[in-house]
């Protein structure tokens, strides 16, 4: 139980990142830590007390395996994160080009 | 489990870093810290298919934060109503931690987690798949649709980067072009 509330602790880590930080760069850097947290507590329910991981070997019965399932989804949820955060870096090395900072509050003329 | 509690906290510790030093290039170093840590606590929890993707993806990830941040530092700045930002921000984190600490007592226990659809593919994913590995048969096998979806998303977003990350817009080369007309 101690191991899901240090994993909610990272992940308010990183929203307090989002939602305190004007550096651009930082909430992106808020926005991966989430994930990072995300992943982890999915794969931590999936856990199964002194498991193996979920792969046949020959000439031997492994009967005590952790759930296949969360692993899978975390896989895909991964790779999507990635591609979601090189959108954001991209769209960030845009803005710094334009207005030449990456502070939020002087960002204003969002146009065009 | 004590190594993986404190593997775990090495990575907040990682992440208190990348959030709080001014620097940018340390803190994408330090947050690059904290996903290999991660990385080490998917070997501990038996995901080593997770693992290795965590580990290719964080050198990505590295290289592209780099790429962005590099000789472009910005002092930290502090004006604006602060104080009370600050606050309004600590009091919601607080109230999160506190529904989600009273939420987890509904979870079952650490390391005895409900397997009830997930017993089926360990029963029936050899023989229906021929796969030795039950990552890769679920994820190529049962549930291949979410792959082609996760294929989607991924060359959908590298068309996104393509398309903002360029330099000339068609309507510059238009105007260019009508220019020289004249």
């Amino acid at each position: 139980m101690s191991v899901y509330f240090l994993n909610f602790v990272l992940f308010s880590i990183g929203l307090y990142c989002v939602l305190r930080k004007r550096n651009l760069i930082k909430i992106i850097i808020g926005l991966i830590i989430c994930e990072y947290a995300v992943n982890l507590f999915l794969i931590l329910v999936g856990y199964k007390m002194n498991g193996r991981s979920p792969i046949y070997a020959p000439q031997q019965e492994i009967v005590n395996m952790v759930d296949p399932l969360p692993q899978v989804l975390v896989l895909t949820s991964i790779v999507i994160s990635l591609a979601t955060t090189a959108l954001v870096i991209a769209v960030a090395i845009r803005i710094y080009e334009k207005y030449h900072t990456f502070d939020i509050t002087k960002i204003r003329r969002l146009k065009g | 489990m004590l190594e993986l509690h404190l593997i775990l906290i090495f990575v907040i510790i990682g992440a208190i870093i990348a959030v709080e030093i001014k620097d940018l290039l340390s803190s994408v170093v330090a947050v690059s810290a904290a996903g290999l840590g991660l990385c080490i606590i998917f070997l501990m929890l038996k995901a080593p298919d997770v693992a290795i993707t965590q580990l290719v993806v964080e050198i990505f990830l590295l290289v592209i934060l780099i790429r962005a941040t590099i000789r472009r530092d910005l002092p930290f700045s502090v004006s604006g109503r602060w104080f009370f930002n600050t606050l309004i921000t600590v009091v919601f984190i607080g109230m999160f931690l506190t529904v989600a600490f009273i939420c987890l007592k509904q979870l079952p226990e650490f390391g005895s987690p409900l397997m009830r659809v997930s017993s089926f593919y360990l029963k029936e994913g050899f023989d229906k798949t021929q796969a030795t590995n039950l990552i890769s048969s679920i994820l190529l096998g049962f549930r291949a649709y979410d792959t082609l979806g996760e294929a989607t998303i991924l060359f959908t977003s590298v068309i996104a980067v393509l398309v903002v990350i360029r330099k000339k817009g068609r309507k510059e080369v238009m105007e260019k072009e009508d220019k020289d007309e004249f």
